[in-house]
């Protein structure tokens, strides 16, 4: 469990690190290395050269800017854990983020490194995708910004060029006081997750849903939105019969199938976390209105 | 001068059953300790092994070209480099029929496990090894891989059948109570394969001292003076001329301190090359390579009459071994047939196991060999018989164990070499005990209160009966230095279970001193001759009765020699604190064991006497063992959709005799449970069709952490002191771990309200999902 040879930079800046990406062969960026590392050791991942960007200021910070929550891309996932601003205008982030790894893990992990590691069950994804966020990716010619859902291009593939790093994560607020559920089912406590849901929604003044947001992580081959589900929820009274309907929904995910987990028996977890997390995500709609 | 204990320490005597700290904690909890990865020794050079990635076939060629002119590399060998070394042989002599099975250093001609070496490099540092490893290109003709223990047997080798050997015991007539029973009830019963995995990986250093001719092993654990016999017998070397170290050992669980072909090819290699040789196993390496236990199918019968007294049982099981026969024989399935009948009465027993070989990595012992799956299938078998004649289970227990008055029991059964013979035991007693503090006959109101707002919430009991003390005799030596300082030479072994501390109580008592001042000395076979080691809960039992037999030696020696210095017959005198005095005198004359000490070094005085020294040695004998026993209670909680199981509470009742140090005790039985636990309900090593193994790292081999493990509530009982040993002892190695997976299977059958629900360990949510939904599937069909 030695690491493959490999030649180690250390950038200090963003542009010194694209510039050795693009003339570097086979190499790999090294954020938080809490799945690099390991993947280094195990000889899974044998790079040439690893471009640890870690010396490069400014890429960490949590802030909000016109109505959304800005994360820097080396932010550490404990930093995030954390924010006060997270919590206050992200609550299902902060609730996720407690999921991820263990606290050991998440001392190092960072935001940009588990979102461009891009594993099916990552929560962080899984929170990416319930948000439809947008990226910002640095590269030769500049930066450029695209929604989460452009990014993920499917099995642990996000959509960067090999010259290219992520930087920056904007993820719009909801209004305040939204309803919002997060949960996932583990073999183990800090486990990657067989499945997640997390539901967001709001009500109108009629207490018909009036938008809604869902998405089960670790059971495609990315985090999913099920939008035909969201599209059963929209316009109808919160009810436990329509949390079962839009939760059967889930069920058109084309799931994965390993030793944790047969397809059959993911999707009957997607299932169920969709509907316990739309009914947690009521719950805190009507604990929050009645404060 | 003499060195004394800080004037606010109180001293430590009276030490015998106390909860003392333990001694050997200061170094570990401050990373100041040494394992086998903390020691090099100058122009060492690393071992990278290159194994298998094919469950079965012919190695055609290994092409080490390559590899051979890789920076750093010394030397590459394969079979053919050594071909001139046998099979690694067995500790104990074990059946002629097993032998063509033992493994080899390096696979020869056909590889039969992924995982199996198949070549070495030697090189400068261990990331040079690990990359001319990947260099090294064998070409495996694959053959198909033999995935299945209940499958018709396949072929070992030619003409050598995939089973070895048929193991039975029994007694009385089986057809006969069949025959007259009021009813018979029958299971297929399995266990998954688990093993023990130490956070500490195996390692070893070989060294060869050309100067003084000796071959040295380092990184021993377990047995090291056994395996000391063993290397001597494989080298066709003098004892005297191999020396095994043992240093720290972050676990052992069974699985580490057996030889391995690694650990001969370190010592070998040491010899061919000249150089120390270092190997640390990694974890992956550990997933494949370390022995893997417990896979075994049962098919269980009893027969009973109307008021579920067992008047007979068989049983027939197919024992997955894996690739090659190790070091333990076939004990693992000898075990299970010896012990199958635990604490109950069995008028009528037939056991018969079919030890068989397949593409897996090897199995041998792990914590509880033979007993935590015998107690699966018999604990399940006794839930079935209450299920079955709508009797409590509890009950059906009660009913079925062996009384007290009938001990001892002799079972007519052997069990590692010995007859089983329970020596004490007052199971009904500790039965009683252990549901009264558990609150069952309260917590089933709970539990009907609970099921009634919707919840999956269930209790479960088994009773275990274990064995431990495996002979047949161990030897200790207990010196007192003028400075009064003992010093205590044991054949045993440390793997972290507090060895130390445990017989510095026992001497500490034994002889009057504070057991801070007492040195252990285990592991070193150049210290002491004889000796076995700490495996099979023997420790205490063997090694702690010797302990006491040498300081009640020394004892008597220095009362002896002080009688004459303070003109007081011996049996008035006392050693308090290493002094000794008067009884009842506390301002009389005294002397200290150190100034004894010093007056008995060697002389022409003490040579005429025959005494050299305050120095004695102790002998502990025993031909059986002593038989431990319990129950455990656990309450579960079922999430009815996802099929995950929570463990809200556990308990352990464990029977030890005497207990040495009770807080000790403690730590080996919640340490069982969690072990036990993973068995029950997260560990395995699971296998492709094509034999590749699918449990390679922690995400794939799930062990329960602190959050999945919960509080254990531990009773120490010593109803039953040993008539066997003169300290009353019976092990505690294993009895947290023994009753888990049989008593979380029977709070699961009991929380999804389906009796016999539970067949297989461990009890995955996928698998239990599925039974949660025929049950809804049959329900739904019965009502339309």
């Amino acid at each position: 469990m030695k690491a493959a040879p490999f030649q180690y930079h250390d950038p200090t800046s963003i542009d010194e690190a694209i510039d050795l990406l693009g003339k570097l062969e086979n190499a790999k960026v090294l954020a938080g290395g809490q799945s690099l590392m390991a993947m280094l050791n195990m000889r899974y991942a044998q790079p040439d050269h690893v471009v640890d960007i870690n010396r490069i200021a400014d890429l960490s910070y949590i802030r909000e800017a016109n109505g959304a929550l800005v994360i820097g891309a080396m932010t550490r996932q404990r930093d995030l854990e954390f924010s006060d601003l997270v919590r206050r205008t992200c609550p299902i982030l902060h609730e996720a983020i407690q999921h991820v790894g263990h606290r050991q893990t998440r001392n190092r992990g960072t935001v940009g490194g588990s979102l461009c590691h891009l594993d099916p069950s990552a929560e962080l994804a899984a929170m990416a995708a319930l948000h439809n966020a947008t990226l910002t990716v640095a590269g030769p010619k500049g930066s450029r910004e695209l929604a989460f859902k452009e990014f993920a291009l499917g099995f642990m593939t996000p959509a960067l060029e090999v010259d290219e790093i992520l930087t920056a994560i904007r993820i719009e607020f909801w209004p305040k006081g939204h309803g919002y559920g997060f949960l996932e089912f583990a073999r183990r406590h800090g486990d990657f997750a067989v499945a997640s849901a997390g539901a967001l929604i709001t009500l109108d003044a009629k207490g018909l849903i009036d938008r809604a947001s869902l998405v089960i992580g670790g059971v495609g081959s990315v985090p999913t939105r099920v939008e035909s589900a969201e599209q059963i929820l929209l316009g109808t009274q919160p009810t436990q019969a329509v949390f079962e309907e839009a939760a059967r929904a889930c069920k058109s995910i084309e799931a994965l199938d390993d030793i944790h987990a047969p397809a059959s028996y993911r999707l009957h977890l997607a299932e169920t976390l969709a509907r316990r997390a739309l009914a947690k995500a009521l719950l805190s709609l009507r604990s929050d209105g009645e404060q | 001068m003499s060195i004394q204990a800080a004037p606010s320490q109180r001293k430590e005597t009276k030490v015998f059953g106390k909860r003392v700290p333990r001694l050997e904690d200061l170094p570990l909890v401050k990373g100041l300790g040494r394992f086998v990865a903390d020691l090099s020794f100058p122009h060492q050079l690393y071992m990278r092994v290159v194994r298998s990635p094919i469950a079965h076939g012919t190695i055609t060629r290994i092409d080490a070209d390559e590899a051979r002119k890789a920076p750093g590399v010394v030397a590459i060998w394969t079979h053919a480099d050594i071909a001139a070394y046998p099979l690694i042989d067995f500790r104990d002599p074990s059946a002629e029929a097993l032998m063509p099975y033992r493994q080899p250093l390096l696979a020869k001609d056909r590889v039969r496990y992924v995982g199996e070496p198949i070549a070495v490099v030697f090189a400068e540092s261990a990331y040079l090894a690990e990359d001319a490893a990947d260099l090294v290109f064998a070409e495996i003709d694959e053959l198909p891989p033999h995935m299945d223990a209940q499958a018709d047997c396949a072929s070992f080798a030619p003409g050598i059948s995939t089973e070895p050997i048929v193991l039975k015991q029994g007694f009385g007539d089986l057809p006969g109570a069949f025959a007259s029973a009021h009813c018979v009830v029958e299971l297929e019963l399995s266990i998954g394969r688990h093993s023990g995995v130490p956070m500490e990986c195996r390692g070893a250093i070989g060294r060869y001292d050309a100067a003084q001719d000796v071959l040295e092993l380092w990184g021993a654990a377990k047995v090291p003076l056994r395996n000391r016999e063993t290397m001597a017998r494989y080298f066709q070397r003098s004892s005297a001329s191999v020396q095994l170290y043992e240093l720290h050992v972050g676990g052992g669980f069974g699985v580490r301190g057996e030889l391995y072909p690694e650990d001969f090819l370190v010592c070998a290699a040491s010899m061919t090359l000249g150089r120390p040789i270092k190997w640390i196993e990694d974890r992956r390496e550990h997933l494949m390579a370390t022995n893997q236990s417990r896979e075994q199918y049962h098919r269980v019968r009893a027969a009973v009459d109307q008021n579920g007294r067992i008047l007979a049982l068989s049983d027939v099981f197919f024992h997955d071994q894996g690739a090659y026969v190790r070091t333990h024989g076939a004990r693992v399935a000898d075990l299970t047939i010896g012990m199958l009948p635990g604490p109950y009465h069995v008028p009528v027993y037939q056991g018969i196991g079919h030890f068989r070989l397949t593409n897996k990595t090897p199995a041998a012992t792990y914590r509880s060999p033979g007993r935590y799956e015998g107690s699966f299938v018999r604990e399940r078998l006794v839930d079935a018989i209450a299920a079955k004649l709508g009797l409590d289970r509890i009950e059906v227990r009660r009913r079925n164990l062996i009384p007290s008055a009938d001990m001892p029991y002799t079972r007519q059964l052997g069990a590692l070499g010995t007859e089983v013979v329970l020596d004490s035991g007052d199971y009904a007693g500790l039965l009683q005990t252990s549901i009264d503090r558990f609150g069952w006959d309260e917590l089933q109101k709970t539990i009907r209160v609970r099921r009634a707002q919707g919840e999956f919430v269930g209790a479960g009991i088994a009773m275990f009966l274990e064995k431990s003390g495996m002979g047949p005799s161990d030897s200790v030596t207990v010196s007192v230095d003028p400075m009064g300082f003992v010093e205590v030479v044991t054949g045993g072994a440390s793997v972290g279970q507090g060895f130390e501390t445990a017989m510095a109580q026992i001497c500490a008592e034994t002889l009057g001193v504070d057991y801070r001042r007492i040195r252990v000395v285990h592991g070193q076979t150049d210290r002491i001759r004889f000796g076995i080691g700490a495996h099979a809960s023997r420790a205490t039992v063997m090694t702690g009765n010797a302990v006491h037999a040498a300081a009640t030696n020394v004892r008597d020696l220095a009362l002896k020699h002080a009688s004459v210095l303070l003109q007081a017959p011996a049996e008035l005198l006392d050693i308090v604190d290493g002094i000794v005095v008067r009884k009842g005198s506390p301002s009389g004359p005294t002397i200290s064991l150190g100034q004894l000490s010093r007056q008995l070094s060697p002389g022409p005085e003490a040579i005429a006497r025959g005494t050299n020294g305050l120095s004695c040695e102790g002998w502990f004998y025993a031909d059986h063992m002593t038989y431990p026993y319990g129950v455990h209670l656990a309450l579960v909680r079922v999430d009815g959709e996802t099929g995950q199981v929570f463990v809200e509470r556990y308990m352990v009742a464990s029977d030890v005799g005497r207990a040495v140090n009770p807080m000790i005790v403690e730590g080996q039985v919640v340490g069982g449970v969690a072990q036990g636990l993973g068995g029950a309900l997260y560990e395995q090593f699971r296998y492709s069709d094509t034999g590749q193994p699918l449990s390679l790292n922690f995400a794939e081999y799930l062990i329960p952490t602190a959050h999945e493990v919960p509080d254990v509530e531990v009773i120490v009982a010593e109803d039953a002191p040993s008539p066997l040993n003169p300290l009353g002892i019976k092990g505690a190695g294993e009895g947290g771990c023994t009753g888990v997976g049989a008593a979380i299977a029977s709070a699961v059958d009991d929380a999804i309200g389906i009796p016999g629900a539970i067949t297989s360990l461990p009890i995955t949510p996928a698998k239990l999902k599925a039974l949660l939904k025929n049950r809804r599937d049959n329900s739904n069909g019965d009502s339309t």
